[in-house]
Parts: C-alpha cells; structure tokens; sequence
C-alpha cells in the first residue's frame, strides 16, 4: 500500500515530518501528546489508516520509546515524536536501541528548558542530552531541521542512515520550525532515495546476529524469519548472547561508536555561505540559522567579510570543518537557544586558533538578527 | 570403592544423550544461572512443553522478558527472544506485536519488572487488551540483586531492605490483572507442573492479554531470611496450604498472610474484543466511507 503524498504543499514543520516519515517507509509509531511535538502524532494517527500504518498511543514516553524497538525488531521501520521532558524519559531505551543496534528515529521537537520550561515556546537545550542522554559510550547520528520542506526531507534521511548504520537517529527539531508552515515541495515518490537495513545472506544455522560485515554493521534479522535470534542489551557476542567480560565489553562498544565516527565523512551535512574569504563565520542550526543568515548578509553589506556556517547533521559533530575553518579565520559567532552546547564543540574543534563569541538566548524567543550581528562586531573589533 | 561415587558411575551410564526438550533450548547456553530449589526452570518446561504440545510454529514465537532472575529465560529459549530492559518488557511486546499480529508473543517475567517498575506498562496492555500471554514468577522479592522487598513481599516479612520487617501491603496480582481488563487469569505454583501446563496451554488458545501468575520459591533469596526452610519444605508447603478454587473472586485470592492457606486456579476467562481486532473495525469502517 503506498500513500505518499507528493507535490507542492503548505505544511506546517511537524505535519511535514510526519509525512517525511510516511514517505521513508515508517509504518509504525508509538507516542505520548506533548507540546510543541503533538502534531506529529496528529497527522500521523490520521494517515496512517490510510497506509496501512500501526499508530498507537503509549501511557508514557518510556514505553514508546520501547514499543518502536519492538517494532523494528518485528521488521517495520518505526519512529515516535516528542519534547523535552518526553525525551528525558526516552534515554534509558534510547540507550538499549544503541546497544542492540535497532533502526528507529526520534523526533524531538525542542522547547523551552529546562523541566516544564516553556511548552508552547522555542528552545533548542537538548543538543547534549541527544549526544549523551542515556548512559554509557554510545553513539547517535542527530539531524536538525529549518524550514518544514527539510523536516520532510530530514525525515527520509534519518530513517535512511538508521536503516543503514542499525543505530536510533534523532531529528532534533525545535518549535519554530515545528510550527512554521512553508510551502513543501514533495517529489514522486520513485525519486526519493530510500535505504533498508540489511538482511542476512546466510542460513540461521550459520547466521551470528551481531557478527558485523567490514562496514561494521551487522545484517538484520526480525522475529518471525524464522532465525531464532536473541537480542539482550546487556553485552554480547557476535551469536548476541551475554558475556560478562571487558573482552567481549571492549570491541562492542568500541565498534558501536566506530561504525558512527568511522563513516562520520558520509553522514555530515553542512550548509555553508561565503565561508571560503570569511573573517568570522556564525555556527547555527535549525529556526537561528534564520536569524543567522540574515546577520551574516547585513555584516557583508557593512563590508565585514562574515560567512554562514549552518550544522545540518549535528551528531556525529564536524569536527574537521570546525578545525579546518579555525585555522584561517579570526573567529566563530555560535548562535544557540541555550547557554552553551554547540559552543563547546566549536571550542573543542578550533583547537584555541580562534575567537569565539557565544549569543546565548535561555528559550522562549529566536535570537534577532541584530543580536547576533552583535557577537560579529564582538569577533572583528 | 565409596558408595554413592559408585551410584554416581552408574547413573551417568545410563544418561541419555539428550533431552526431549533440547531443540527448544540454546544448548550453548547451559547450564542456567538459576539456584537450586528456584522454581523457574518448571516455569520454562511447562512453557516449552505447552508450545509442542500445541503444534506451534516456533519460527512464529516471540518471547520477551525484562531483568531479574526469570528475565533470563528469554536467553535461553530457541525462539525469537528479547531482554529487554528492566520493566519493559510489556511495552517491547506490544511493538512486536502490533507491527507483526501474526508473531505468538509472550512476556515471561518477574514480580518487581512487571509490577513494580513496569506496573503501569501492565495495566495499560490489560486495559488495551494487546494480544499476549504474560507470565509472572512471583517470588515475592528481588532475587537478582540478592533479596530485597518488591511490590508482592508480605507485610512483616524480612528482606535487605526490611531488616527489620516489611511495613508495606503487597499487590494482589490477579485482582490487579482483572480489574485492568485482562480476559484470562490464572495462578499456580511452580509446583503444579502439570495444571500450569495444561492453564499456559489454555492461554495461548484464547485471545487478548492473559496473565498467568505462578508462585515460585526463592529459597536463597526468600525463603532462608523468613525460616521458609529449603524449596522442598516450600513446595510441601504449597502442597499442604493451597486450595484449588476455580473462578473464585478475585478480591479474595491476595496473599497477604505467608502462612495461611492461599487459592490458585483459574480465576477469568472471559472472551472480549482484542485491541487489534477493534482496531482492524474502525479502520475497516472508515474505509467503506
């Protein structure tokens, strides 16, 4: 059964991720109503019927997010939404998700934090808790959109890179671009680009469910192929029955990280303007690259050579960019609805080469313009 | 030569080869963690037993379980089986089989994971009536981490966290299951191998969320802090005190008392509209429109 919708729309950013959802192939969802996120669910319950799609709603975050490892593990590419204090809850399974290498993607649409913070209103203070939320060493792959027409597009890519790399991927929204309505242009859907998680080769006699290939990733098998696979999140070997020992501990985690870091190349996206001449370039991402983008247009026309850095991926982080781009400029204007995440990894990447000026807004309201035209005049005085 | 090495000898001469079980079990994942006198192995056998019995297809069986002792059990069977982590093995279940009706899925847990820290992921697949059997070892404490005092521990009775007694009131676990909207509920003791057999082999015929609940002994964990003796003298003691009573009202089957007679049987069993079933009608209805 298919159902994408296709053509030009005016959507708003949550209904246009959920039909970004739709169109990769999600059939399964499973979440709890929480603001500014809940029209994801919305437009999901009502299209769903129409696709042939299970949407159920959880009594909490918790089991949501445990009930789309459920699914993926029943062969259905799956996916929940939520906010702040949704997502708080969701980092335990989140966690076994990484350990049991289990596609599903998590759309978390930020508000003002922390705790009940400011529902209805933008924040974007969960750039850490997406990195490093659940306990351990583990690695995410996050995506963040600006516009709906990339909520959409966003979509397809993080159900494609956790089909790929059979790890949870979290689009990290935040409530302006969540609420924006924009047009949506939506291709057929024989041009979208979709990936599927492997699937083993070999017979259930000779199959070892996390045995990797060189790429580093195991072929996926569900319930129900008939391959009797046993899944634990405690740690396992390669047949994915538990050893409690540091050498079977050791290259698990180290390969759970490295299949992310390794292939790190192939899953950042970058959106860059005027960086090649820039003396000062602003870091953004999701609704203050708005704000940004026009800061770095009024600085050029003042005749400051400024450049626009916009993270599209945000984990894992463009560390060699950052590096790269630190060497030759005087400094980095990092914009950010929080009081210092992606300046961290900014500071951490440019290695002490460059000026660094951090416009930090608690939530509640995007940055103006002329507020991070002001971290520029900071940079270049 | 001495004696009983000699009966040892002899016996393991005659040790069969295998077990009419072992294409059920990971072999390679034997022997089991469990102690001596736990009642989770029977648990296990009359669960294994009751999908050849029924001619199930175990390509088509999922078993899911949280953390604690019998949360292993998903380990060591030779079906589709997930840890998952503690408390939510319900929610897992419910992915597994929503996105795939046509897995059997059963949840096969302890007291604390399912009613403690995944008490409310319990009442809420009861109220739906997701389609699955779970199965709870309740022995009424926290076995894994050595004995501490759970949703179902007797008031007064001593743990590592009640040195001194235990002041609070436990679940009573069918009571609990029926008034959430489970259609089938049962209790036995890991001592009635036989009608916990034939109850499983009951559940997985009927539809909607069913619960079993079997009382098992944990003499290392339990039994020795409360005088309960060894699993024999508990298994005596579920002998001598247990009263079958069919269909009994639910309100009256608690176990709040260690030392009195208690009832087990099969308490509801009832026929009711599944979620997947309500949900295939109104998806059905909307597309006549």
């Amino acid at each position: 059964m298919s159902g994408t919708l296709t053509g030009t729309h005016f959507l708003t950013g949550n209904d246009a991720a959920a039909e970004g959802a739709i169109a990769a192939g999600c059939r399964f969802f499973a979440g709890y109503p929480i603001t500014p996120s809940t029209e994801v669910a919305e437009r999901i319950s009502m299209r769903f019927p129409q696709v042939g799609g299970s949407y159920i709603q959880m009594e909490d975050e918790i089991a949501s997010m445990v009930a789309i490892l459920g699914a993926s593990w029943a062969g259905v590419k799956s996916m929940t939404s939520t906010s702040g204090p949704g997502f708080s809850l969701m980092q335990e399974n989140l966690g076994l998700g990484a350990m049991i290498e289990t596609p599903t993607v998590i759309v978390n649409v930020q508000r003002g934090s922390p705790s009940t913070g400011l529902p209805t209103n933008v924040g974007q203070g969960e750039v850490m808790q997406a990195r490093w939320g659940s306990h351990g060493d583990y690695e995410i792959i996050a995506v963040s959109p600006n516009s709906p027409q990339e909520c959409f597009d966003l979509l397809i890519k993080a159900f494609n890179f956790s089909e790929q790399y059979r790890v949870p991927t979290v689009v990290l929204m935040d409530e302006c671009t969540s609420h924006m309505s924009e047009k949506v242009v939506i291709p057929e859907e024989k041009d979208l680009e979709i990936i599927n998680r492997k699937k083993p080769t070999v017979s259930p006699e000779k199959y070892l469910p996390f045995k990797p290939d060189k790429d580093m990733i195991p072929p996926m098998a569900v319930a129900g192929d008939g391959y009797k696979i046993h899944v634990t999140g405690l740690t396992h070997n390669e047949k994915g029955y538990p050893v409690m020992s540091a050498e079977c501990h050791e290259p698990l985690v180290r390969r759970l990280c490295d299949k992310i870091r390794n292939n790190a190349d192939k899953i950042i996206m970058i959106e860059e303007e005027k960086t090649d001449d820039a003396e000062v370039i602003i870091i953004s991402f999701g609704s203050v690259s708005r704000s940004a983008k026009t800061a770095y247009k009024k600085a050029r026309e003042q005749g400051i050579k400024a450049g626009f850095l916009r993270l599209i991926t945000i984990w894992p982080f463009p560390e060699k960019r950052i590096e790269e781009l630190a060497k030759r400029v005087k400094g980095f204007v990092v914009a950010e609805i929080n009081y210092g995440q992606v300046v961290y990894e900014v500071e951490r990447c440019s290695k002490g080469k460059a000026k660094i000026a951090h416009v930090a807004l608690m939530g509640g309201r995007l940055h103006t313009p002329e507020e991070i035209f002001k971290g520029i005049k900071e940079v270049v005085k | 030569m001495n004696r009983d090495i000699r009966d040892i000898e002899d016996r393991c001469m005659y040790m069969a080869e295998s077990h009419p079980l072992d294409e059920y079990l990971r072999q390679d994942r034997l022997p089991h963690i469990w102690c001596t006198g736990c009642g989770c192995g029977e648990i296990l056998t009359a669960y294994i037993e009751s999908i050849i019995e029924l001619k199930i297809d175990p390509d088509k069986v999922a078993v899911v379980s949280g953390i604690g002792c019998i949360g292993r059990a998903a380990g060591y069977l030779k079906f589709d089986s997930f840890h998952t982590t503690h408390g939510r093995p319900i929610p897992f279940a419910t992915g597994l089989k929503v996105a795939n009706p046509k897995l059997d899925v059963t949840v096969i847990s302890g007291d604390g994971d399912l009613f403690a820290i995944g008490g409310n992921h319990i009442i809420h697949a009861a109220r739906r009536n997701i389609e699955m059997l779970i199965i709870c070892s309740n022995n009424f404490t926290y076995g894994m981490t050595g004995g501490q005092f759970s949703p179902t521990t007797p008031v007064d009775a001593f743990t590592t966290t009640t040195p001194y007694g235990n002041c609070e009131k436990p679940f009573n676990l069918p009571d609990l299951m029926a008034a959430a909207g489970a259609t089938y509920v049962a209790r036995w003791t890991s001592l009635h191998v036989r009608r916990l057999k034939d109850s499983i082999k009951e559940a997985l015929m009927r539809k909607g969320l069913r619960f079993i609940e079997v009382l098992t002994p944990c003499p290392t964990g339990f039994g020795k802090r409360n005088k309960l003796g060894s699993a024999i003298d508990t298994a005596k003691y579920y002998q001598d005190h247990m009263v079958i009573k069919h269909d009994a009202d639910t309100r009256e089957v608690g176990l709040e008392d260690p030392r009195a007679d208690f009832i087990v049987g099969k308490f509801v069993d009832i026929e009711k509209e599944t979620y997947l079933e309500a949900k295939e009608r109104i998806r059905s209805r909307e597309v006549k429109k």
